[in-house]
């Protein structure tokens, strides 16, 4: 039987929301001086230019906030563009900074998931930092009440809660967490947007995958589980731990 | 009002067109001005099944397309004047059909005060399937006790959840019911069929009747008299069980168990 849905002209979706994770270069701030910014920029940029060439960038402002240094944040995104790069994002900014960002239309997210030590600060100083995924910064919840059929994909930006059951072949993946209060046997990914601290609740789990910010198991490796069981699933040092809650 | 229901399943050959035939013969001899359409342009199989296919002069693609009326190509069903068939083509494939065309002709059959309008589904989920389903107000998903025919009507309701009217439109869902057809007791017992309760914990379905696995609905569909008529048939008893309990009365299932015969029973019991 063809399962293809999508095949079908009277059925085929205009648009379909996909989660996917990027990689994107995060500019770590540590002075406030446009011209030394706007120097440091071009002599990087010149190293690689075909690298950076109209390469999307976040730039973070936590640094200078924490030293109560102020920034002009649109003057910022002219000095960013001018070096050839795009500004996609804000983080660390002040409610301020943030409302001058949107202004801009450039999104704003959350700064929770940088970890400066004191010492590295100053290697850091000229340094653009490696790219590491972006945690969004909006926590929302999805819940579906009704069963969540074979051949469905339900997405939540946020948390997602299931009150029925899913059903093998379907998938469900969240930003967040998931809970499933009902038989899960279809697919569950949760922190599929790289937050490894997204867990998965659930009160029957006989999935045919589970998955947390990457990490999966399939049900082959999971055939020792119980079901009809309250159990969690989170990440720890890279393992997918599956642990019943009494 | 109107009321429109769609025969489904997924996969082919559990008995959509059987159960199609009988339910709306059932509805009919009830009282109810019930059309039943064949939704399977291509490979026309209803008529056969309700025993009209010498009758058979205009479809729904003519009427679609304006060579016929409605009315030319409504055939009366000989058992019962409350009944109406729509036939498919058997010379044009799905493409002849889309879904303003449909909603068009269930429109019409609306305003000439049909109560129940029975849509039978071909298999696959492919474009016969979506416009068979797509303007239903309840769902009449058939499923043989097997691994894969639950399947494929798991990802039926999936569909019907998300890619009908009702779905699109926002309103109240469609109210989906389980039938479970050629259900054997005796092959639950020893393992080479899914129980009912089984296939009640995958698809999480109210249940609206089991039809019992019967050489009589072959005997049926071969004369061209719709099972649900043979009322000495168990299969024939479930399906009117089945029209009664869609219609609200309070029926308690049978055919789940495994009958004790007694020894008359086995010389004179019918099958």
């Amino acid at each position: 039987m063809p399962t293809d849905s999508q095949k079908m002209p009277n059925n085929s979706p205009p648009l379909e929301f996909k989660s996917g994770s990027f990689a994107v270069p995060i500019l770590l701030l540590f002075t406030n001086d446009l011209t030394v910014i706007g120097q440091q920029l071009h002599e990087k940029v010149d190293l690689a230019p075909e690298f950076f060439k109209s390469s999307p960038l976040i730039f973070d402002v936590q640094e200078l906030n924490k030293q109560n240094l102020d920034i002009d944040i649109s003057a910022l995104v002219i000095v960013i563009r001018q070096a050839g790069l795009l500004p996609t994002g804000i983080r660390g900014g002040n409610v301020l900074q943030n409302q001058i960002a949107v202004d801009l239309l450039i999104p704003v997210y959350s700064a929770h998931s940088i970890h400066i030590t004191p010492t590295d600060s100053q290697k850091q100083k000229q340094k653009i930092t490696v790219p590491e995924p972006i945690v969004d910064a909006v926590i929302t919840t999805k819940m579906i009440t009704r069963p969540i059929r074979s051949g469905q994909r339900i997405y939540a930006a946020g948390d997602l809660v299931v009150l029925a059951q899913v059903s093998a072949g379907a998938e469900i993946m969240a930003d967040g967490n998931i809970h499933v209060y009902g038989s899960l046997r279809g697919r569950a990914l949760a922190g599929v947007q790289g937050n490894v601290n997204a867990r998965i609740f659930c009160s029957d789990l006989q999935a045919e995958l589970i998955s947390i910010a990457g990490t999966y198991k399939i049900s082959d490796d999971m055939i020792d589980i119980v079901s009809k069981k309250f159990v969690q699933v989170y990440l720890q040092e890279h393992t997918l731990i599956i642990e019943n809650i009494e | 009002m109107t009321r429109i229901i769609v025969v489904t399943s997924g996969k082919g050959g559990v008995g959509k067109t059987t159960t199609s035939a009988a339910i709306a013969m059932g509805l009919a001899k009830k009282g109810h001005k019930t059309a039943v359409i064949d939704f399977d342009v291509g490979l026309r199989n209803l008529d056969l099944i309700m025993g009209c296919e010498r009758r058979v002069v205009y479809d729904i693609v003519n009427v679609i397309y304006g060579e016929a009326t409605l009315n030319q190509a409504l055939i009366k069903d000989k058992h019962c004047d409350n009944l109406y068939i729509l036939p498919a083509s058997q010379t044009r494939d799905k493409d002849a059909l889309s879904q303003e065309s449909i909603g068009q002709v269930l429109e019409e059959l609306a305003a000439k005060e049909f109560e129940y309008i029975v849509c039978d589904s071909p298999a696959g989920i492919e474009k016969g399937a979506h416009l068979a389903m797509y303007f239903a107000d309840d769902a009449f998903v058939v499923t043989n006790p097997e691994v894969a025919s639950v399947r494929d009507s798991d990802r039926m309701l999936g569909i019907l959840a998300s890619k009908s009217r009702r779905a699109e439109q926002n309103l109240e869902p469609i109210r989906e019911y389980l039938l479970l057809t050629r259900y054997s007791p005796e092959r639950v017992r020893i393992g080479e069929m899914l129980s009912v309760a089984d296939v009640q914990d995958i698809l999480s379905l109210h249940l609206l009747g089991v039809i019992p696995e019967s050489k009589s609905v072959l005997t049926a569909s071969n004369s061209g008299t719709p099972i649900i008529l043979d009322e000495k048939s168990d299969a024939g008893q479930a399906y009117v069980d089945i029209v009664d309990r869609y219609l609200g009365e309070d029926k308690p299932h049978r055919f789940i168990e495994e009958e004790k015969k007694g020894l008359l029973g086995k010389f004179f019991g019918s099958k």
